[in-house]
């Protein structure tokens, strides 16, 4: 048998491996930086929400539904603070879902290319306005004209910050139910019309169940993004806390307590600054929650085609 | 060149083009004054390589073409007996649809269950009494020999069926609605040699009942099934006869090529 060598034009070359190796070490590198981001986050979290457990139990933290942190007999009932929370995330919701879900069935299914082009950026535009311009909308236009409806309708209250963060959200629904949408094979759109299907019935019927992981995915986007707007409640919805899910009602939502906190209504050290740890660990784990949901949703859903 | 030596059979007529020009949104002319008859209850094939417009020219027959803006239509497809141009501005494409179905290439099954992707059609039509679309959807799934194989499992998924079962769900579907001429896009092409067998056998059952177009890329299936067989080559028609007829002894030395595997 004939002794092998290794050719010098066959060998391993050096340089070139450590480069690739140096490049694989960089991309790591920005890839571990989101997940220590996030590591630290929590960690931040929990470790200082540690001590207000220790003044307060978990107990009284989730069953009782008043929340004074800066009155003399102190109350640290998180429920007064998730009823906000949720009420105006519903409200959002409502307002959003259909909203977002039939501009996404006209720009996939009825616009036309042109209009499409012109409608989505303008749409999307709507993502770029900051949110403290939105709590203004809320503040002085919305409520007003709902107050002239509803005229005992207070300054503050949750039906107009909730309906603004509704419109808020709508582009994210709208852009990516829409390209989950567009993403559904034009076979199964002509397979439709071949049957004698409309373009409604085809919309209704074929395309949308068959994206529906994708528009599904796009209402917990909305919801995550509703459950962590701070500005918008934090000017129009007042900062009282408040044990309540009516829409006519002044509360205060987890984050708008977190701002005003952090502005400085609370010492340093104190039960009611740790508080704001724990207000915030429960925001995370609704979030977290949601987002779990949303990644069985489209597993559960996603449709092969 | 074809117009003046258009051959007139002895089978029924059921819808046949007159001078059609077809032109896509870019401009380019996909069929020329295409004059090409189906008849009723037989099985008529379309043939020629790749971009001769046999796929254009089936489409054309349900209006598939709208669903794209800018493409145009020229001359006309007369059906039969209602004696009407489909092609005419004044003809609803929905109404056209729903008597001439199609089935396509590649099995498209709606994301929902056997059951539903039959009723699909029914349901378009706004039928809803239960009993009637259970009838239906039985029917249908035997006309297109698929029953046995489902009837145990109506609500599953259709995707979880086989390729060979998702063409003859597709059948089915189409079949659901009765129509007068269903439309097959190389229903085939994408199966395997088993699946295309009970395919092709079905078609031969079908046509008792309908009327078939089938473009097909595979020659010895339309020298199987066919009944009339039409080459076209770069938007035109070159030759329609008899399957018979054209396979033996063609009447065009392209159409002979082609056959003969000299060209395409």
């Amino acid at each position: 048998m004939q002794d092998l060598v290794i050719s010098p034009g066959l060998a391993k070359n050096f340089r070139r491996n450590f480069v690739e190796q140096i490049i694989e070490v960089g991309l790591l590198l920005s890839a571990v930086v989101a997940v220590f981001i996030t590591s630290a986050i929590v960690y931040i979290l929990v470790v200082e929400a540690i001590p207000f457990f220790q003044h307060v139990s978990l107990y009284d933290f989730l069953t009782d539904t008043v929340w004074t942190p800066n009155y003399s007999i102190k109350h640290y009932g998180i429920m007064a603070l998730v009823s906000g929370t949720l009420t105006t995330t519903i409200i959002a919701l409502i307002v959003a879902v259909p909203l977002g879900t039939i501009t996404a069935i006209y720009l996939s299914e009825f616009a036309s290319h042109k209009t499409r082009e012109t409608i989505k950026p303008i749409l999307e535009l709507l993502v770029g306005v900051p949110t403290v311009v939105f709590g203004y909308f809320a503040l002085m236009l919305v409520t007003p004209l709902i107050q002239k409806i509803y005229p005992d309708l207070t300054t503050f209250n949750m039906l107009g910050p909730g309906i603004v963060m509704g419109i808020m959200i709508v582009p994210y629904i709208a852009s990516v139910s829409e390209d989950a949408m567009r993403a559904v094979p034009m076979a199964m759109r002509e397979g439709a019309y071949a049957m004698g299907a409309t373009r409604f019935q085809t919309a209704i019927r074929v395309i949308a169940p068959a994206a529906t992981s994708g528009i599904v995915a796009s209402y917990i986007l909305a919801v995550s993004r509703a459950v962590g707007e701070t500005m918008i409640v934090a000017i129009a919805a007042g900062q009282q806390p408040n044990f309540t899910f009516n829409p006519v009602e002044s509360a205060a939502t987890i984050t708008a307590y977190i701002v005003s906190v952090a502005l400085g209504d609370l010492e340093h050290g104190t039960v009611g600054y740790q508080s704001i740890f724990a207000a915030g660990l429960t925001l995370l784990i609704m979030t977290l929650f949601l987002n779990i949901l949303g990644h069985w949703t489209r597993k559960k859903f996603s449709e092969r085609y | 060149m074809v117009a003046s030596k258009k051959k007139r059979f002895n089978d029924t007529i059921k819808a046949e083009s007159k001078d059609l020009d077809f032109y896509y949104a870019d401009g380019t002319q996909a069929l020329k004054k295409v004059n090409l008859a189906v008849y009723e209850n037989k099985i008529t094939a379309l043939i020629g390589p790749s971009g001769c417009g046999k796929s254009t020219f089936l489409r054309s027959f349900n209006r598939m073409h709208d669903l794209y803006p800018g493409n145009r239509y020229d001359g006309q497809i007369i059906l039969y007996p209602d004696n009407t141009n489909i092609l005419a501005k004044k003809v609803d494409p929905i109404e056209v649809r729903m008597r001439i179905s199609m089935v396509f290439q590649k099995p498209n099954p709606f994301p929902k269950s056997i059951y539903e992707n039959v009723a699909y059609g029914l349901r378009v039509r706004g039928e809803r009494n239960k009993h009637t679309l259970d009838d239906k959807v039985e029917e249908a799934l035997k006309g297109a020999s698929l029953w046995e194989e489902v009837k145990d499992r109506l609500y599953d998924l259709a995707f979880n069926l086989s390729g060979g079962q998702q063409q003859r769900l597709c059948i089915a579907r189409a079949l659901a609605t009765e129509p007068e001429i269903m439309l097959f896009d190389e229903p085939t092409s994408a199966l395997d040699p088993i699946a295309t067998v009970n395919i092709e056998e079905l078609m031969s059952e079908l046509k008792e009942k309908l009327s078939i177009l089938i473009v097909t890329h595979n020659m010895q299936q339309a020298a199987r099934i066919s009944d009339y067989t039409a080459y076209m080559y770069l938007g035109e028609l070159v030759e329609h006869d008899l399957t018979d007829q054209i396979f033996t002894n063609p009447s065009k030395k392209e159409t002979e090529d082609y056959i003969t595997g000299k060209f395409g």
